[in-house]
């Protein structure tokens, strides 16, 4: 499986990366580098094995559902890039 | 810096016999870093004027004689991927630049509790990224021993700091060996703790299955210490484990008779340096002669580790670092056209190369059409290699090799090159992917830098890996070399 600079293109799309010309060249050699690299997991038999996404038994942790205080709205917008009115501003969605 | 040399019990016998002030030794450490930071950088931003009040209410504190806590007055470095309230947090990315937390990291609240004092915040590769803290977007950090070389990463900041004196300790964060190998080329103590044991919560999340937050010390004694303050039970972290914390110190016995240690022949064999190996070696015999006993073991996986950690940490990443679109926090791009516009522009000029490479790498991965190929193939092989250690550890106490298969590399040697840059992860990223303890102790050097000996325990079994440590440092003088600044 070789990636093209179109397939970057649509990843960089996909994880809403800008890239300029040199960085999609440059990402498309270095990534099918790595991905030809990550081929050899293939060489191994692993139909029988179950995969691991965490080494600690703990599924569905829980807690009682009760009130608690969220943060101050005053301190959230501390690092808001911009504001109005409480609220964090954004440009329009929908144009 | 010899105020620094000393262990926690003698500071603190010195601050109860009024030898010694807390505001001293914050003082001490502030003119440490005056001294030695143009040449190491090892810091993103300081917090003197706080330290320095808060030395002042300590030492009010030391004068009334009230109780105090474990960590008492030692000057501290924060890794800058750990968030303290109103101390700016960057991850050394320019995305962060102007971040500044609104609470304390749990494990920044528990030193608060320990009474240790907060000094600055430490360089890194960006979002933890990395292994020699050249893609820190603000400055790489210099290994002390020797400024042309890298000091490791991603916690190179941390571990620099400790072993140029600017600290008494500091806490890094270990993803895929990012405590244990920047310890290693720095000749410090490096400790990862087993997943779960520390919380995560307010550690700005790399790869969550993998991260860990632990201690970068001088001596053994001291990371027991520091581990003992971080460990435990968090409601705040959905990972973190709920189990008994022992008492790490008085497991530092100094007797290691009888314990049965494996040596993976796949840490000892192809790439690695063989003044490693050699050092490695001598360490063994020192525990031969203590009365425990080595034999080769095998972790046959050991090679398809590389290709496994940089798809689940990349994949892992690309969805954590999501949340970094210029909406909440960070730098907001100019001049958006639209919503998704100030999301592309916020990230492209906010993430440096490595970062945005992980995340296309992690994106691709977790891609319709690709997941079961990549993802899912990658987490049935980290159980493979999971399995490898159950095995080993089924007839062994601990595990020990190297913690890199080199010394310190030069700066700029590898960049460009991400792969080779990968491959110096080789012996840390199978003892992550495990999720199990191990700590990196000094144990020799070539042409003047450093060698780290990797010691590798059972799930929550940090007590023996200390143990190791403790007597192998009891019975050696590596710990004890300091570098010429």
């Amino acid at each position: 499986m070789s990636i093209t600079t179109k397939d970057v293109e649509h990843v960089a799309n996909l994880a809403r990366l800008e890239l300029s010309d040199s960085e999609k060249s440059q990402f498309t050699e270095q990534l099918n580098a790595i991905l030809k690299y990550a081929e050899k997991l293939n060489s191994l038999d692993t139909d029988n094995v179950e995969p691991t996404s965490h080494v600690l038994p703990i599924t569905n942790v829980m807690r009682e559902d009760e009130e608690r205080p969220s943060l101050p709205i005053e301190k959230v917008l501390l690092n808001a890039p911009d504001e109005e009115d409480g609220q964090i501003k954004v440009p329009a969605v929908l144009e | 810096m010899a105020l620094f040399d000393l262990r926690l019990q003698d500071v603190h016998n010195k601050l109860n016999n009024k030898e010694l002030s807390v505001s001293e030794l914050v003082s001490a450490s502030y003119a440490r870093i005056a001294e030695t930071e143009p040449a190491i950088k090892a810091f993103i931003s300081l917090n003197e004027e706080n330290a320095r009040l808060q030395a002042s209410e300590l030492d009010k504190l030391l004068q009334e004689g009230g109780e105090r806590g474990l960590l008492f007055g030692l000057p501290a470095g924060i890794k800058d991927n750990i968030v303290t309230e109103g101390l700016l947090t960057t991850c050394a990315s320019q995305f962060l630049s102007n971040y500044n937390p609104i609470y304390d990291a749990t494990a920044v609240r528990k030193l608060k509790a320990a009474q240790s004092v907060t000094i600055g915040k430490l360089n890194m590769d960006e979002f933890a990224m990395g292994g020699s803290n050249e893609n820190s977007s603000f400055y790489p950090t210099r290994n002390p021993w020797n400024t042309e070389y890298v000091p490791g990463g991603s916690s190179g900041g941390s571990a620099a700091s400790v072993a140029a004196g600017q600290v008494y300790f500091s806490l890094g964060s270990d993803t895929g060996g990012s405590i244990r190998q920047p310890a290693a080329y720095c000749g410090i103590v490096g400790l990862k703790p087993t997943y779960g044991l520390v919380s995560r919560f307010g550690l700005v999340a790399f790869a969550s299955s993998l991260d860990q937050i632990g201690p970068l010390t001088k001596n053994v004694e001291d990371s027991a210490y520091v581990l003992q303050a971080i460990a435990g039970y968090d409601a705040g972290d959905s990972t973190s484990a709920n189990v008994d914390i022992p008492d790490y110190t008085s497991a530092l016995t100094g007797d290691v008779k009888g314990l049965r240690i494996g040596v993976p022949k796949e840490y000892l064999g192809e790439g690695i340096d063989p003044r490693v190996k050699e050092a490695v070696l001598k360490a063994l015999a020192v525990y031969e002669s203590l009365g425990a006993t080595w034999e080769e073991v095998s972790l046959p996986h050991t090679e398809y580790a590389i290709a496994t950690y940089y798809l689940l940490a990349s994949s892992e990443a690309s969805s954590n670092l999501a949340r970094f679109d210029g909406v909440r926090y960070g730098v907001r791009a100019d001049n958006p056209s639209n919503l998704i516009d100030l999301y592309r522009k916020s990230r492209s000029h906010g993430f440096g190369p490595e970062v945005k490479r992980r995340i296309m790498l992690g994106t691709y991965a977790l891609s319709s059409g690709y997941y079961d190929a990549y993802y899912l193939k990658a987490q049935k092989v980290r159980t493979l290699i999971k399995q490898d250690f159950d095995q080993v550890f089924s007839q062994y106490d601990l595990i020990i090799g190297p913690t890199a298969p080199t010394p310190a590399f030069r700066i700029g040697e590898q960049v460009g090159d991400p792969l080779t840059m990968y491959l110096n992860d080789i012996c840390t990223i199978p003892v992550s992917l495990a999720g199990i303890p191990a700590i990196s102790i000094p144990c020799g050097s070539a042409e003047g830098l450093p060698i780290g000996l990797q010691i590798i325990g059972k799930p929550f079994d940090e007590s023996t890996v200390l143990r190791a440590a403790h007597a192998f440092e009891q019975n050696t003088e590596h710990h004890k070399q300091r570098p010429q600044l």
